[in-house]
């Protein structure tokens, strides 16, 4: 069944207005039914969590632990206790290399972490906050990452955690997790899965991919702002040292010392964003009615437009667009397997260089007609100095865009490019 | 009006005093993106800015006779808006006093730029100001000012 766009279109009153919104990956808009629950529990049922006695406690209790099992299936966690609720995936991913730095009954003891050159701040900086040593990944000339460096890196013995991105937020390419993660696991090093852009175009089944943890955010996924899941499987999580102190998180306080709550409270310390969860459980009530092969197939229609009118203008670039690293030749025949394996396939979105023309002049120029897109560096510095830019613009997608959208972008586009050139 | 002028894209398209400079090595992890400038002796300052949020750069180098701004030139990469800003502010600190040069204010760089700047192009059309403030700052051997003091009372003017 092919989705029915306009009837989509209509649950989003932000699009009512004389808006073309291609910024999905910064963060998606919200159905109604998302802004009513949030204003539902609020107008009816605001209440604290896990305290008081009362019924409107206990029903905002029932709602934020219904959230959570809701997150639960969504992404097939064994259990609703592996499902953390934090502030954002950024959160969630501090998380992680806050409890593993510690050490103390930490995820193993000090180490290196392998990334690669796709991933966005969030799941860099976090891990150079922590004291880790850095492995890092390159993208070959298709935007795929390099696995035979992944292979060398696993050789050594120190490798903790690869810290992978399920989905890039500039190039749209999809590392193979499922290959990563089994590598990985045979060489004795855990691995985060970064799904903030993944998990709003595909499924994502973590007991299938057998990810250790995996973190995304709620606003991304048609959800509110303010919530960001973390999901870890349980032994793991059980074993890491809690990361903010606080009231919730804990079993008992005493004048010296306070012994950790179980999972998951151990990591909720102090209220948790409680609407937010319910706005999360509502967004993904809405998006369960639709199919997601139905999603794939609408999604890659729009990139497969895209890709092909874009680069037909004159001076445009569609990233990657770069060259291979000097050594790849050494590489050449895997690289070639690869190239017939996955030729570019894009998710979510593409990202491109104009010449002569700066991505905020052209963002800008856009946004006077009310075409939304992101220039700069999309939090992805080491990727674009990798691409040898500075910044580039983003073309990202949801649910709601539209073949005709593409085409508007594409003229929108070249008059822009007649102003500055 | 329009934000793209013909005079603010004349300054993009044929920067005035922009000549190539040492682009300097990127500052060690955790350690802030501005750098700090080097004396490079006979009065001498070069300095470097950029921003963060967009990765817009500019180096800018003068030298100071009799207390004055003398030959001064810049190097960078970024929008139309920075770069033209940075071109125009380089032909109208050239030979003013430092003290004069160091009470340039936002408002200054507004109508030199002669368009009304929106909230969010004011890192861009400000960055060659900022760079100039600091510049004169490691002359005096100041410490650095901030983004929030570069822009303090702009946010009224636009
Ligand atoms: C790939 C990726 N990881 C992490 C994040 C961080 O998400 P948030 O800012 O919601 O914490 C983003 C958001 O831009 C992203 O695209």
């Amino acid at each position: 069944m092919t989705l029915d766009i306009s009837a989509i279109r209509r649950q989003f009153p932000i699009l009512d207005q004389e808006l073309i919104y291609l910024d999905s990956a910064a963060t998606a808009q919200k159905p109604q039914i998302v802004i009513d629950a949030l204003k539902e529990f609020y107008a009816k049922k605001n209440a604290n969590v896990h305290r008081g006695m009362h019924g409107l406690a206990e029903q905002a209790t029932t709602a934020y632990e219904n959230a959570r099992t809701s997150v639960q299936k969504f992404i097939n966690a064994a259990s609703p206790e592996e499902i953390i609720f934090t502030k954002s995936c950024t959160e969630s991913i501090n998380l992680v290399a806050n409890s593993y730095s510690s050490r103390r009954e930490g995820v193993r003891g000090r180490g290196s972490v392998v990334l690669s050159l796709l991933e966005h701040h969030s799941n860099i900086v976090p891990w150079m906050m922590c004291g880790a040593h850095l492995h890092w990944i390159n993208i070959d000339e298709y935007g795929n990452t390099r696995l035979e460096q992944l292979d060398t890196y696993l050789k050594q013995e120190n490798i903790e955690l690869v810290a992978i991105t399920g989905q890039s937020n500039v190039l749209g390419t999809r590392p193979p997790l499922k290959e990563i993660i089994q590598k990985a696991h045979a060489a004795g090093a855990y691995v985060l899965v970064d799904a903030a852009q993944l998990v709003a175009h595909h499924q994502v089944n973590v007991q299938e991919l057998d990810c250790d943890f995996l973190a995304f955010s709620a606003h991304k996924l048609y959800g509110p702002t303010g919530i960001g899941v973390l999901y870890g499987k349980r032994e793991l999580l059980e074993k890491m040292p809690p990361f903010i102190g606080g009231g919730m998180m804990i079993k008992e306080a005493t004048q010296t010392g306070f012994t950790p709550a179980d999972i998951p409270q151990k990591f909720e310390g102090g209220t948790p964003p409680i609407a937010q969860a319910i706005g999360l459980a509502a967004a993904l009530e809405w998006l369960e009615q639709f199919a997601w092969k139905d999603i794939e197939e609408h999604e890659h229609a729009l990139l497969k437009h895209a890709e092909h009118i874009l680069k037909n203008i004159d001076g445009l670039k569609i990233l990657p667009a770069c060259h291979p690293e000097p050594d790849e030749g050494r590489h050449a025949q895997d690289v070639m397997v690869r190239r017939a394996h996955h030729d570019m396939e894009r998710s979510g979105c593409l990202s491109f260089v104009l010449d002569k023309v700066h991505p905020h002049d052209l963002t800008d120029i856009l946004g006077e007609q009310g075409i939304c897109l992101r220039a700069g560096h999309h939090c992805a510095m080491p990727l674009h100095k990798r691409l040898n830019i500075p910044a580039s613009t983003r073309v990202s997608f949801g649910i709601y865009n539209t073949i005709q959208e593409i085409d508007i972008l594409a003229d929108a586009i070249q008059h822009a490019q007649k102003i500055l050139q | 009006m329009d934000l793209y002028a013909e005079n603010i894209l004349d300054h993009y398209r044929h920067p005035r005093h922009k000549l190539p400079l040492p682009k300097e090595a990127p500052p060690p992890t955790g350690e802030p993106a501005c750098r700090t400038g080097r004396d490079q002796g006979g009065g001498v300052v070069i300095h470097h800015e950029s921003n963060p949020a967009c990765g817009d750069e500019l180096t800018i180098r003068f030298g100071i006779k009799d207390d004055h701004i003398h030959n001064p030139s810049w190097d960078g990469t970024g929008c139309a808006i920075s770069q033209a800003a940075m071109s125009m502010l380089a032909e109208e600190f050239e030979n003013i006093s430092i003290d004069s040069a160091a009470a340039l204010t936002p408002k200054q760089i507004f109508d030199l730029l002669g368009v009304p700047i929106s909230p969010r192009r004011l890192k861009c059309a400000l960055l060659g100001l900022h760079a100039l403030k600091n510049a004169l700052h490691i002359h005096y051997g100041e410490p650095l000012q901030v983004w929030t003091q570069t822009v303090s009372g702009a946010v009224d003017e636009i």
